[in-house]
């Protein structure tokens, strides 16, 4: 299984070396790879329909409890299938729809590993496997979405929806470890044996949220819905596979996994009713003020989603069957839309609504599927659209009290959705064919081919539903954690109220299509709405949140050192000086202290002197000179207190720092009194406080007790095992040494630094334009 | 002697912050010089101060038999003494070429970027 | 730069001199006060003052090639000193080898002797790539 998920990520490497065989005609054998795979998951029908539940897992980091683990259930397989199987389809157009595309084998490069990513993602069982696997997949989208990287909006729309998408990966992982921190467990399947105390925890609303979050993001729930229609960027077959076929029920399908672990609580429930109730609505009415296919089509895919988190919500046995017969019947005719989109743009180079109409005399097969795609979309029978909307409508209509209202609002939806699909999969094949588009051309069968056969499984699986019932909708219906055994799928339920809801539906659906045509006064009516968008008012924030990090960043980091140096010190003065002020006891046990000798206090004396006159003298070589006396004071106190080594190589670095001041001073300028008065006296101020509180932690550190265990350690080993007496040097050849050959890298690397920067001349051009600038100043300056 | 040390080292810290607000560079250099030694007085400090005992193991023994200064902060000071010459030169030498290059001392003409700001 | 005779005449036996103590000091670190940190830091003193009594060119002269060769040099022997129980017995990075038998003067030879040798010469290289440099282009 590993291999399987792998191979999509092999094959995007495989394709960077061999790319170029795949430009031309061969490009039709990059779709056997997802044809193998979808050959591969259909093995594993069988043994899941009798209720197998396969598992493999991997290890990677045990000591994390974070394994590679793989699970293959009904609802893991049937994404699967989806996946791979519209996979090859979509590989297949694509060698027909960028034919010819200089990019064509990065294009595949990026399907492909985007496809491992999607099969890693609904096969993980493992929560930080999903979440790779899922921030993976918005890596790809991301890349898919730019595809046409020269064009600025297409872009941006690949930020947004990276960001989008990635904000909410970080919810899934937060909620995966918020999630392990309470049971323990990475795994799934673990989970779910804990669902009970998982829901009793007082961090259960986080964890919703959590996972709401990720979930909403990726399947564009409102009000993070608008990365979507911007996400139409990206070449069609990328919005038939990623944007409206799988990509986007990832997060359906984490809220489906997490159904039988998060669950029937009241908060999960009546969270996914309404917000997955208002997208599908909102949505489905934003359908109608598009005037552009793909838009049309991205609107509606959101509505979709939203039916789907809301079936979810409703947590009914019924709802999630209705769920899983709507995923797959979304994914059949949305992706037929898609493509049928696709064969216009490609041959019409208009996706305007308003341009299009006969198109059927030119590729009636294109029209075939287009029209059947629309009928499943409509739910009208013998598609299995019928059967979804039956299934739908009868959840909402047994769900407790709020039936009525559940009704109205899927009801309501579905009418526009239906206004949707015909617009999109009728509209362009009927009436009269405009002068503009009769010299089209009929495409390839690569491109009718894929779109054409998946209309006809829609109405195959509604003529015989029986071929998915077993294999696919009941384990998915099992995996959420409902019993399946009841369910029994069918065309005709017999004349109820769900049936003249149905006829409902279908007549004013229609009559809208015959009453409302797309035109730009629609479009541009809601246009005038768009400040209070979402997406409008997230631009906004971005935009005030960029000037003012810039107002606070020019603010504190304005290029002046001295004023960086200043805020790190007083901001450290202010919070080590708050916490002294509070916990500082200044209890000094002067027994434990060591006796000062005379030598001490002269030595101390000249340090001090040697100090302030470094700083307060005006001559250069006078304050070198003083440095080297504070250096080889500091020589003394190490001499004093048992540091031989130290003593012995203070006193050689200071003699050369010396002898390095004194060969550059002359190159360098003069001291310039720069800064007046008060300057001085506000540093000053601040340096005695810093150096006040510097001394306060000596003391109060001086006062704990210290643990010599390390240096205890060495001496004891030190002859030992190392064969040295002198234990300091012993640390640093042998104990240490490690760390010391680091240390001498790091010195020859300031060596090379320096030789580099005294030798290595300006380019002339260089050195003229700062010449130039330096006069200006000066010019400026007079 | 340990509170001497102690304010030492408080001083040597305050004058180095001093000298680093100073608009010279050459004052800032001699600043961070001072800052290095501060640092490394008050690891020594903080290790415990030991007089006459130096880390060295006497004569035939194996091991020590009576106290001894703590050898961990005096080799870590080793390094940091020599690395701090290191950075020290890099630092002589950064700012002489700075001072060919834009012919200025004052830090205050030296906070652009880049040529067009 | 104006020198006087008396420093001029001193400096060329002090340099020998002191290159003898820079050594004695490398050799006696692993057992007495001192090492290849500061071995190598009085190594570059006496070339130093050789080069303010004689003039940079003598000194350059003297060691034949650039100090900056020494930076490799050392860094390979530190390195190969570390890397030698893995290549000879199998043994890991850095583990310290050592001759059953002490020599004279120096006592027991190990690895760690060669690694403070590469540190030696390292810091030898480092200090005088960087007067020697700043020096020039003053």
């Amino acid at each position: 299984m590993l291999t399987a998920i792998l191979t999509g990520f092999l094959f995007s490497i495989f394709l960077v070396f061999v790319g170029r065989f795949f430009k031309g005609k061969l490009s039709i054998l990059a779709s056997l790879v997802p044809l193998g795979l979808f050959i591969y998951f259909t093995q594993f029908i069988a043994p899941v329909t009798n209720g197998e539940v396969i598992m493999r897992n991997f290890e990677w980091i045990p000591s994390f409890g974070v394994d590679l683990g793989f699970k293959l259930d009904g609802l893991s397989l049937l994404f699967s299938l989806m996946i791979t199987g519209i996979g090859f389809l979509v590989f297949a157009y694509t060698s027909s729809y960028l034919k010819g595309h200089e990019y064509l084998d990065r294009f595949y490069g990026y399907l492909a590993s985007f496809m491992g990513a999607m099969l890693g993602l609904v096969l993980a069982d493992n929560m930080i496997t999903l979440f790779v696997f899922w921030e993976l997949t918005s890596i790809s989208s991301f890349f898919l979405i730019g595809f046409n990287n020269t064009n600025p909006a297409s872009r941006k729309s690949a930020m947004t929806a990276l960001g989008i998408t990635g904000i909410g990966g970080l919810f899934l992982l937060a909620g995966a470890l918020l999630i392990n921190n309470i049971t323990g467990t990475y795994s799934i399947s673990e989970m779910l044996t804990m669902s009970e105390a998982i829901r009793g925890n007082e961090f259960y609303f986080l964890m919703v949220i959590f996972i709401f979050g990720a979930a909403f993001t990726k399947s564009a729930q409102f009000p993070f819905h608008f990365w979507l229609p911007g996400a139409m960027k990206a070449p069609t077959p990328v919005s038939t596979y990623l944007h409206s076929a799988t990509m986007v029920k990832a997060g359906v399908y984490l809220l489906m996994r997490f159904t039988p672990v998060l669950g029937g609580e009241n908060i999960w429930n009546y969270t996914l009713i309404a917000v997955g109730g208002f997208t599908m609505l909102y949505s489905a009415v934003h359908t109608i003020f598009r005037t552009d296919l793909k838009g049309i089509l991205a609107y509606s895919t959101i509505s979709a989603l939203g039916i789907l988190v809301f079936l979810t919500g409703l947590g009914t046995k019924e709802a999630f069957l209705a769920a899983a017969v709507f995923i797959i019947v979304h994914a059949l005719y949305k992706a037929t839309l898609f493509l049928v989109t696709g064969i216009i743009d490609h041959q019409t180079h208009t996706r305007d609504v308003k341009r299009l109409a006969g198109l059927n005399k030119i590729m009636l097969p294109v029209g075939i599927a287009g029209i059947l795609a629309a009928i499943s979309s409509a739910g009208i029978p013998p598609t299995i659209g019928f059967v979804g909307k039956e299934l739908t409508y009868e959840s909402a209509l047994h769900y407790e009290s709020l039936a009525i209202f559940l009704m109205i609002g899927i009801v309501l939806t579905k009418i526009f959705l239906l206004y949707a699909g015909f617009v999109a999969g009728i509209k362009p094949f009927v009436g009269k064919l405009p002068e503009e588009h009769e010299n089209v051309k009929m495409p390839g069968f690569l491109m009718w081919g894929p779109p054409l056969l998946l209309a006809s499984l829609g109405v195959l699986f509604g003529v015989a539903p029986f071929i998915i019932e077993s294999a696919l909708i009941k384990p998915v219906v099992t995996a959420m954690g409902a019993d399946a055994s009841e369910i029994h799928l069918a065309l005709w339920h017999g004349f109820n109220i769900v049936f003249i809801l149905s006829l409902i539906t279908i007549g004013v659906g229609t009559a809208m299509y015959f009453m409302i045509k797309p035109s730009k006064k629609l479009e541009n009516g809601i246009a005038r709405l768009d400040f209070i968008s979402p997406e409008n008012i997230l631009e906004q924030f971005n935009k005030i949140f960029v000037s003012v990090s810039n107002f606070w960043t020019n603010f504190f980091q304005n290029g002046y050192l001295r004023n960086y140096i200043s805020i790190i010190i007083l901001f450290l003065v202010v919070l080590v000086g708050y916490i002294m002020i509070n916990e500082t006891r200044f209890t000094i046990d002067y027994n434990s202290l060591s006796k000062i000798t005379v030598y001490e206090i002269t030595t101390t004396l000249i340090l001090i002197a040697g100090i302030f006159y470094t700083v307060f003298t005006d001559s250069r070589l006078a304050a070198v000179a003083a440095m080297g006396v504070v250096g080889l004071s500091i020589c003394l106190i190490f001499v004093f207190y048992s540091a031989p080594d130290l003593a012995m190589t203070q006193f050689s670095i200071d003699t050369l720092t010396v002898i390095l001041f004194v060969l550059v001073l002359y190159k360098l300028p003069k001291y310039l009194k720069l800064s007046d008065y008060k300057t001085r006296v506000r540093d000053g101020i601040l340096s005695t406080i810093f150096g006040l509180i510097v001394t306060t932690l000596a003391l109060e550190v001086l006062s704990e007790p210290v643990s010599k265990e390390v240096g205890e350690f060495y001496a004891a080993n030190s002859y030992i095992e190392a064969h040295g007496k002198n234990v300091v040097n012993v640390i640093l050849v042998d104990f240490r040494g490690a760390d010391t050959l680091i240390e001498i890298s790091v010195l020859s690397i300031a060596a090379v630094g320096v030789f580099g920067l005294m030798k290595l001349r300006l380019k002339m051009k260089d050195r003229r334009r700062y010449a130039d600038r330096s006069l200006n100043e000066e010019n400026l300056k007079k | 002697m340990e509170i001497l040390l102690a304010l030492m080292v408080g001083i040597l810290y305050g004058t180095g912050i001093y000298m680093m607000l100073r608009r010279s560079m050459v004052k800032l250099i001699l600043g961070i010089i001072l800052l290095g030694n501060g640092a490394n007085l008050l690891i020594f400090l903080l290790g415990r101060i030991t007089k006459g005992a130096p880390p060295i193991i006497p004569g035939d023994s194996k091991v020590f038999t009576e106290a001894f200064a703590d050898p961990v902060p005096q080799a870590l000071i080793l390094t940091a003494i020599v690395i701090s010459f290191g950075l020290q030169s890099f630092a002589i030498v950064l700012v002489k070429r700075a001072h060919t290059v834009v012919r200025t001392d004052d830090l205050d003409e030296m906070n652009a970027t880049d040529e067009d700001s | 730069m104006r020198t006087t005779i008396i420093l001029k005449t001193a400096s060329n036996y002090l340099l020998p001199v002191l290159l003898v103590f820079s050594i004695f000091i490398l050799l006696r670190g692993h057992y007495l006060p001192g090492g290849g940190f500061v071995g190598g830091l009085i190594a570059s003193i006496a070339f130093i003052l050789h080069s303010f009594a004689n003039g940079l060119n003598k000194t350059k002269e003297l060691l034949i090639m650039h100090p900056g060769f020494l930076l490799p040099l050392g860094l390979a022997i530190s390195f190969l000193s570390g890397l030698a129980p893995v290549a000879l017995f199998d043994l890991p990075f850095m583990t310290g080898l050592w001759s059953h038998d002490p020599i004279a003067i120096l006592g027991s030879v190990g690895s760690a002797l060669f690694f403070d040798i590469g540190v030696y010469l390292v810091v030898n290289g480092v200090t005088l790539t960087i007067i020697f440099t700043i020096s020039e282009s003053a």
